[in-house]
């Protein structure tokens, strides 16, 4: 079975983002980029499920900037087999994203596309679903756990109440939530072997995919700031506060 | 404009995140209102969703497909009534955000996530960058759909209302996926996301058993939920379903107590929102302390027990 890993260049998470003065956006210039945490994650489970002899072929797939080419070597120093790049300087939305996937997956066929549930600079938290809907196949998001069954997945959820595991049938979309695993660091050996991987350059017009922007962002304005407010000197000080807000039962 | 909102439901009952939902609904247009599930319990529910105020009319949709609300089942039925509103309106939940851009894209739609507030019919505000930045975004399609984060809306009256219950059919099962078990945690307290009073620890707990042994008798005495920091989630000392952050629940109670949570970006994300935050930490600089009203300075082992005890 092939599975295909969508990844995303973004932000550091370690990084605190910025807005920029004149409120168009936040400033990236200089700022530290990596792979989005919650693809790594997808990147990992890829290789594991591989390392079960559940998976065959990895691809990763990144749409973005020339430099999302680090992103994708950097998946392939972790164990992904071949990458292709569908380059773009465009900003790309979620529902655009997806209709390249679907390209791609129509192209790959790959039994099993696994996606981080987010990334960590827009939030949107939309493309796995909507890769789902336009291929026409069952979706398991923010996967905890994720275990391949002859012709079904069964997917373990993070949900709002605790946990819930659905069974899909493959081939299958599944999108991976913080404790799906713990990703590996590349060895120096294998990121040295990256660098010879097969890695396809692409463009959303090879794939006929209208990338226009359905969203204009009007502003980016950085949120209300609370004020810090005092630090107390007892307990019991805190007893009267809390009794002040009414909140003791 | 006509806007319909995917209600969710449990036990007969709407959720208070669909109330929110609602409020934030009223804003586009007139109101009508999807029970989607099975039963006794949808009818129910939907016999309740009739009395929210705002609501002029709900569809009830029962049938087995519904019941666990698998996005490949509930997504066509959404999508099939679309032809007859301008918005589709589904909380920022668990739900909300599984079954919503499964929607958005059958509709060929760019959908908004995490609404915090309505601008206009076409314009809107959201957080990215984990609520570090807040973008107001415009959208040229011609429908819209949006998930509606519940704590940026006030919750519309449970009653008052008297809509009529249409009852309607959809697609059957698509056949693709299946339900097959779910292990939620049982408690007596009251929902981490609509509490007065959340009680959350953190990393410096140290134990499983240490969180519950200090945080559950304070947050009985308070009549709290209880929350959890990613780092303690991640160490296994509370459930993935106790973590507030902006990977995890988004709350904003009139009181949110932090106990030895250092307060990292994305934690706050989650609750800075809240009325009244209260810290407690032994480090002075950690930075929870830069958007806590009341601070606590001080070995949690001790200060918790005794703060327990004199309440």
């Amino acid at each position: 079975m092939k599975v295909l890993v969508p990844v995303k260049r973004v932000i550091d998470y370690n990084v605190k983002p910025r807005v920029k003065m004149d409120g168009t956006g936040v400033d990236l210039t200089n700022v530290k980029m990596s792979m989005n945490p919650f693809d790594e994650i997808a990147v990992e489970e890829a290789i594991r499920l591989k390392e079960k002899g559940a998976a065959s072929e990895i691809v990763v797939v990144s749409v973005g900037p020339q430099k999302a080419q680090d992103t994708l070597r950097t998946a392939l120093a972790m164990g992904a087999d071949r990458a292709i790049l569908i380059q773009t300087d465009q900003e790309v939305e979620p529902l655009a994203v997806a209709k390249l996937l679907k390209a791609v997956t129509d192209e790959e066929q790959p039994g099993l596309v696994l996606l981080g549930k987010q990334a960590i600079d827009d939030d949107s938290n939309q493309t796995g679903q909507m890769l789902a809907a336009l291929t026409g196949r069952p979706q398991g998001t923010f996967a905890s756990k994720v275990e391949i069954k002859g012709d079904i997945v069964e997917v373990t959820r993070e949900v709002d109440g605790g946990l819930e595991t659905v069974s899909l049938k493959l081939p299958a979309i599944v999108t991976t939530d913080l404790r799906l695993n713990e990703p590996r660091y590349a060895s120096l050996p294998n990121i040295m072997k990256a660098k010879t991987k097969p890695m396809a350059n692409k463009t959303p017009a090879d794939y006929g995919v209208d990338i226009a922007p359905r969203l204009t962002t009007l502003k980016v304005e950085e949120p209300a700031k609370r004020q810090a407010g005092v630090k107390l000197g007892s307990v019991d000080e805190l007893v009267v506060k809390l009794k002040d807000l009414g909140v003791v039962a | 404009m006509s806007v319909l909102v995917l209600v969710e439901h449990e036990g007969g009952v709407p959720k208070d995140a669909s109330l929110a939902t609602i409020t934030a609904a009223q804003k586009l247009g007139e109101v009508h209102a999807l029970v989607a599930g099975e039963g006794a319990e949808a009818k129910q529910a939907a016999e309740a969703t009739a009395k929210i105020a705002g609501v002029a009319k709900v569809l009830l949709a029962d049938d087995a497909a519904y019941a666990n609300m698998l996005a490949e089942n509930v997504a066509p039925l959404v999508a099939g009534l679309m032809g007859n509103y301008d918005a589709l309106l589904c909380n920022a939940t668990s739900n909300g955000k599984n079954i919503a851009p499964r929607v958005a894209a059958m509709l060929d739609v760019m959908q908004i996530s995490d609404v915090l507030s309505i601008e206009g019919t076409d314009t809107f505000t959201r957080p990215i960058y984990a609520g570090n930045a807040i973008a107001t975004v415009k959208s040229s399609d011609a429908k819209k759909v949006l998930t509606v984060r519940a704590t940026a809306f006030t919750k519309a009256a449970a009653s008052g209302g008297s809509a009529s219950v249409e009852t309607i059919s959809g697609p059957t099962d698509a056949g693709l996926s299946s339900f097959v078990g779910a292990e939620t945690s049982k408690s007596e307290r009251p929902e981490l996301t609509s509490a007065k009073v959340v009680v959350s620890g953190g990393r410096a707990l140290g134990s499983s058993e240490e969180f519950h042994r200090l945080i559950d008798p304070l947050a009985d005495k308070l009549g709290a939920a209880v929350g959890a920091s990613r780092a303690a989630v991640d160490a296994g000392y509370a459930p993935n379903d106790y973590q507030v952050g902006q990977t995890g629940k988004i709350v904003a109670p009139e009181v949110y107590v932090a106990i030895g949570i250092s307060g990292a970006i994305q934690h706050l994300a989650g609750m800075k929102d809240s009325g009244t935050i209260v810290a407690i930490n032994k480090d002075e600089d950690a930075p929870i302390f830069q958007v806590a009203d009341l601070g606590l300075v001080g070995d949690l082992f001790q200060i918790v027990p005794e703060l327990t005890q004199k309440l």
